[in-house]
């Protein structure tokens, strides 16, 4: 919180008591203008939607491979585990593989995972969390269902 | 001879078996069971009994073709950029020229995927790394494109890339920034598959690649490096390769 005021310090000498007396008023009016722009910020945010919230369609509802909850939260290890696994031991399941995801989760209108309303990148967008994952895989499924753009 | 109930082995399984046995030895000109017979689960780990290696017959690679390099670009998604000194290369045909006898070899160089990779030695992140199973690659999650493996192989089989790649095969992911080479078509072999520069020479009716397990006696390279002279690129450097060329 930038704008809050920095306390001020202490004199190291005594001041006349009208000088004392003004900056503390100013004080004061700094403490009320902050407060008022607190209030104020998170109104703006909601009226003006900054961060639009996740598109979450799911192409091809069903069961995903875990729980929703463990998928939320744990996707990130089961890929990093699972991107081991295959690159360096060859173990090609389709479990938590990357291109599991993306069979199931590519939009049928653009056929990818990315873009505004893809599936991995608007959820990423919004929590601000970088998605390095497609600038060295694909981000459409292996069978060409989605049609290129 | 009357002991079919005793071996519990019915006629229809006799044959079954006995044609599984039939098909193990080939199939098709290039196309064998035995690496089939060698087939591993999608879960199962890539085993330290196999060494993956390729054969090369260089009598029947002839001069100009490029099949392979053709069936490499398209399988692993290889796009010219029109700056040949700096795009990626996998494969790529060398002639050579006994300059004695006049006598003149064509032939395709990769990847030798050596038993004793230098690239491997000198990766400072460990991304270049050997398979259990022989076959050399680059863990792309860990490499930071130094390119000392560039500096290190003595058959300038890695490469760099320098450009963003978009619209890759699902199987063979590649992007900016990192070192490359042939992976022996690794996602086809998980996948009991061969190579595609190996299936592209066969149906061009070449037949001058032969790819299989060195390690299984039983395979058509192993006996054929076991019958014929086949030699190692710069054997001089002992790194054992497994890619092997005969008659050069």
């Amino acid at each position: 919180m930038r704008w809050l005021p920095n306390p001020i310090p202490a004199p190291a000498f005594s001041l006349t008591g009208a000088q004392e007396h003004s900056s503390l008023r100013l004080d004061g009016t700094r403490l009320g203008f902050a407060l008022l722009i607190a209030l104020l910020v998170p109104a703006l945010a909601l009226t003006a939607e900054r961060v639009p919230k996740p598109a979450i369609n799911i192409e091809k509802p069903g069961r995903c491979v875990e729980d929703t909850a463990t998928m939320r939260r744990g996707h990130p290890d089961m890929l990093r585990h699972q991107r081991d696994l295959t690159v360096r031991d060859g173990i090609r399941t389709r479990q938590h593989s990357l291109q599991g995801c993306i069979e199931c989760h590519a939009s049928a209108r653009t056929g990818s995972v990315l873009g505004d309303k893809g599936f991995c990148q608007s959820c990423h967008d919004y929590a601000g969390v970088k998605l390095d994952c497609f600038e060295c895989h694909t981000s459409r499924p292996k069978l060409a269902t989605g049609a290129k753009p | 001879m009357s002991t079919n109930e005793g071996s519990g082995l019915s006629r229809r399984g006799f044959l079954a078996i006995s044609s599984a046995t039939l098909g193990g030895v080939m199939l098709a000109p290039g196309v064998r069971l035995i690496e089939v017979a060698s087939a591993r689960a999608p879960e199962q780990a890539a085993s330290k009994q196999v060494r993956w290696g390729l054969l090369i017959e260089t009598d029947k690679c002839a001069t100009g073709c490029d099949d392979c390099v053709k069936a490499c670009a398209t399988e692993n998604g290889i796009k010219d950029t029109g700056r040949p000194r700096t795009d990626a290369q996998w494969i790529r045909k060398v002639e050579l020229k006994d300059r004695r006898s006049g006598r003149t070899h064509s032939v395709p160089v990769m990847c030798q995927h050596c038993e004793h990779p230098p690239c491997v030695d000198v990766c400072p992140t460990g991304a270049s790394f050997k398979r259990a199973d022989g076959i050399v690659l680059v863990d792309r999650h860990t490499c930071i494109g130094c390119r000392y493996c560039m500096m290190a192989c003595p058959y300038k089989a890695r490469s760099i890339v320098f450009d963003d790649v978009t619209d890759q095969n699902p199987d063979v992911p590649r992007g900016k920034g990192c070192a490359e080479g042939c992976t022996l078509c690794v996602h086809r072999i998980d996948r009991d598959r061969q190579p595609a520069c190996v299936e592209a020479c066969t149906k061009a009716g070449h037949n001058a690649m032969i790819f299989g397990d060195l390690n299984n006696p039983q395979s058509e390279i192993a006996q054929r490096v076991a019958k014929f002279g086949t030699s190692k690129i710069r054997a001089d450097l002992k790194l054992n390769p497994a890619v092997r060329y005969q008659g050069l």
